[in-house]
């Protein structure tokens, strides 16, 4: 949510942080792989999904062209040097990870057959596939994968750089093992390792001083599934297969092209009459959801968001009075009714917030409750608190600065401004433009705002910097609003280190409760992006990466 | 009364139109005594229903509500950028074509300037740079309207300067303010006036048009910003956009009537021609 244009994006939060890193040596830690995960590499179901789909009677087909939309344009086609959602969505199909994220956030091998993780959890031993070529034909090696992490990744992505700068060391024993050796043990390292975060690149074509403006990035070279052939700027870009894709007799469609429409109404229409056959993400209005959603040729779904996992919510600055007060925040939450905002705003794309994590992510706690919905409670509240209304119902102004994304933020704006009246607090609106609020919030030059963030699976990459007081500086995508509670701190450094899954949990549990207490957001509504499908395409959203999945077994029937 | 209807039936029309939207202005806060923007009801419910006569929109506000508190927002836009920009274009107008020379060149390349640019491309430049607000759209439109007004002046003052009773006056020793004032400006005011109330149209038009894109002030509920909330939902509630842009239009339309009224009201050649 750095810009304009993005509506998701890897670098989140972690691209304001102007290239600070958390300091790594802080303090001793170790690091706990979810048992799960474990599991899963040990098994390693590469062919689960197709399976699973001859197990329903249908057999995978070769052959089709797959035809999408876009929306917007992506700037580049590299992975690495743009990271927002248009661009993944792409390059996805081209760079693979080392292993991605099922549904529940478990691990899922692709390019590392399988992995284990020492007991201090420090050291990260992973065997990587033998027979994966790259586009231009060279073998992917152990090499290119430690290549890709300590120079690639850790010069282009300030996200990766907060996980990768843990590392001490990273090391090839042969040609398809990695060994990763932390400083300490860090919790979150796998949401970190993973899916779009860090993808695979060529060390034979990277190995240069200039990574951004390296000329193969206007022909990726990649391990996946799809090559891309041509883009034709403005008008569409085409991926075909990879003949000499590591997976036998995968993938299987022949190409996948990605139309570029800037109009929403003519996406709508090209959805509507089946000239694509999947959308998703930013190509279909929300509010035409409800028709698509009738229309019988088509499914559409809203998974494929639970590793992004936006939440959205309202940014307070805790600075301004009386909004420095725990009782008037929980008051406006009162007010808010989140069923209203998720129904008529958002036409049920996503669920109603429970606290400041998502369903999906890891060690959410389904016991933490927001306060519910209840005016006549909030104006009592309020009434204890000392903010009397005056005589014509008044109790103070506040000022509100929406979020200038599109439309239907403006609508929450408005339904916050007319929620607040009825508990006697008046909102007066402050408009600006995307590169304004940014600049605003960052300045804390703001007294409430919308924001919505992404949680990457873990508190600890997601959330923290929104919550901790060591991040409360001027950058954008921070604690901006000012909020510092030293337990909070305690709790998420601690979840930061913390090596037994049950220990993190009882730290991250405690640490919704204190967020819901505390209210320094009031958290509004986990969203999803539908994704439409026409009902011959099968095996669109596999994995937590949605549309950002490699594809590599989705076929036409 | 019957014979004014009858010898100017587009005025007319035009002032019953527009005095009925000021009256809808004016008693808004007596039918509709809460803010616009409450939520009232359940949102997307039809005209007619029985808590919304016109029908509520997507949070479920009162379009009527909306309409006749918008009203006001329209009129006093448009009537305040008008006179803001009436100001601008009589006095620079005045300027150039009184003292004429240099002064006129550089008054009129000024103008010039304003007009080379697509008036409603400056209008919105200006609002977004100045942050959307009330005043900077009033302003926004008085600074792209003024360059007409400025002309017209310029031109019937650098008529009326060469006419006989102009010279007369100036013989006599008037001072060049009292020429102005009191000989020139009476005589140059007709034209002025006519393009007046085409203006307020306009500006009513242009200020729709910005909270339509969504640069409207996010405190006044308008028309424009009604067409624009509704337009995404027009597939479940055609009303919340066709409502306020049918109210729009009929003001736009009695704006315009006025002022085709007015303009043969005050030429007499004109007037003589419209009578039956």
């Amino acid at each position: 949510m750095s810009d304009f244009t993005s509506w998701w994006s890897e670098e989140t939060g972690a691209q304001e942080l102007n290239g600070d890193i958390r300091s790594p040596a802080s303090g001793p830690s170790r690091r706990a792989l979810l048992k799960a995960g474990v599991a899963a590499a040990a098994v390693a179901p590469f062919l689960m999904r197709v399976d699973d789909a001859i197990a329903q009677g249908i057999t995978p087909k070769r052959g089709g062209t797959l035809t999408s939309l876009l929306t917007p344009e992506p700037p580049v086609l590299m992975i690495g040097v743009n990271a927002q959602g248009p661009t993944l969505t792409v390059v996805s199909k081209i760079f693979q990870p080392l292993f991605t994220y099922s549904p529940t956030l478990d691990f899922v091998p692709v390019l590392a057959k399988s992995w284990t993780i020492s007991d201090d959890k420090k050291v990260y031993t992973f065997r990587l596939q033998e027979n994966v070529k790259f586009h231009d034909g060279q073998p992917m090696t152990a090499d290119d994968v430690i290549f890709s992490a300590m120079k690639f990744w850790m010069t282009l992505s300030l996200r990766a750089r907060i996980v990768f700068a843990r590392i001490e060391k990273a090391e090839a024993t042969d040609p398809y093992t990695v060994v990763i050796t932390l400083k300490e043990s860090y919790a979150p390292f796998m949401y970190g390792f993973g899916g779009t975060g860090f993808t695979i690149v060529p060390k034979h074509l990277y190995d240069v001083a200039d990574l951004r403006n390296n000329p193969n990035n206007a022909k990726p070279v990649g391990t996946g599934p799809f090559k891309l052939v041509e883009w034709q700027r403005g008008s569409f870009i085409r991926l075909r297969r990879n003949e000499d894709y590591w997976k036998p007799n995968q993938p299987y469609l022949d190409e996948i092209v990605y139309r570029i429409v800037p109009d929403s109404q003519s996406r709508a229409v090209a959805l509507q009459s089946g000239q694509v056959q999947l959308a998703g993400g930013n190509d279909i209005e929300p509010f035409d959801l409800p028709r698509f959603q009738a229309q019988s040729n088509l499914s559409v779904t809203l998974k494929g968001w639970e590793y992004y996992g936006p939440l959205a919510w309202i940014d307070i600055n805790k600075r301004v009075k009386p909004l420095d007060d725990v009782r008037v925040r929980r008051a406006m939450s009162m007010a808010l009714d989140r069923n209203f905002i998720l129904q008529k705003l958002w036409f049920n794309s996503g669920k109603v917030a429970t606290g400041p994590m998502c369903e999906t992510t890891k060690f959410y706690d389904a016991t933490v409750k927001l306060p519910p919905f209840d005016i006549a409670a909030a104006n009592k509240l309020l009434d204890e608190a000392g903010h009397k209304a005056d005589g014509s119902g008044i109790r103070f102004t506040i000022r509100h600065m929406p979020l200038p994304y599109g439309e239907v933020w403006t609508r929450l704006s408005e339904y916050f401004r007319a929620s607040m009246q009825k508990i006697g607090i008046n909102v007066t609106m402050d408009t600006t433009d995307a590169g304004g609020h940014t600049a605003r919030m960052a300045k804390w030059d703001y007294e409430t705002s919308i924001n919505y963030i992404y949680q990457v699976g873990d508190a600890n990459i997601g959330l923290e910097q929104y919550f901790t007081s060591e991040n409360i500086r001027n950058v954008a995508f921070n604690n901006v609003g000012g909020y510092s509670n030293p337990r909070v701190d305690e709790l998420l450094a601690k979840s930061r280190y913390a090596t037994d899954p049950a220990e993190r949990q009882k730290l991250l549990s405690e640490f919704q409760r204190i967020a819901v207490d505390d209210m320094p957001y009031l958290f509004l509504i986990q969203m999803s992006f539908p994704t439409y499908t026409t009902k011959r395409l099968n095996n669109v959203i596999t994995t937590a990466m949605g549309i950002s999945g490699d594809f590599d077994d989705v076929f036409l029937a | 009364m019957k014979s004014f209807v009858r010898r100017f039936p587009r005025m007319a029309i035009g002032s019953a139109i527009i005095l009925a939207v000021i009256a809808m202005a004016a008693t808004a806060p007596i039918f509709f005594p809460f803010s616009p923007w409450d939520m009232r009801g359940s949102p997307f419910e039809p005209p007619g229903s029985p808590d919304f006569l016109l029908g509520s929109d997507a949070l479920g506000r009162d379009i009527a509500a909306g309409i006749a508190h918008g009203a006001w927002v329209s009129l006093m836009i448009g009537g305040i950028s008008t006179m803001a920009s009436l100001g601008i274009g009589v006095s620079l107008g005045a300027l150039a074509g009184y003292v004429g020379g240099r002064v006129d060149d550089a008054v009129m390349r000024f103008a010039e300037f304003f007009q080379t640019i697509p008036s409603f491309l400056l209008a919105i430049l200006l609002v977004a740079i100045f942050r959307p607000s009330i005043f900077s759209i009033i302003a926004a439109i008085a600074l792209v309207s003024w360059p007409p007004v400025a002309r017209v002046v310029r031109a019937e003052f650098l008529s009326l300067r060469k006419r006989e009773f102009v010279q007369a006056a100036e013989v006599l020793g008037v001072s060049h303010m009292r020429v102005v004032w009191q000989t020139l400006l009476p005589n140059a005011l007709p034209p002025v006036i006519v393009l007046g109330s085409l203006m307020v149209a306009n500006a009513v038009l242009t200020e729709s048009a910005l909270s339509f894109l969504g640069l409207g002030d996010a405190n006044w509920m308008s028309w424009g910003f009604l067409v624009g909330s509704g337009r995404s939902v027009i597939r479940i509630g055609w009303w919340i956009s066709v409502l306020p842009g049918v109210a729009i239009f009929i003001t736009v339309l009695g704006l315009n009537l006025l002022g085709e009224g007015l303009q043969t009201w005050l030429n007499p050649r004109l007037s003589k021609r419209d009578m039956p």
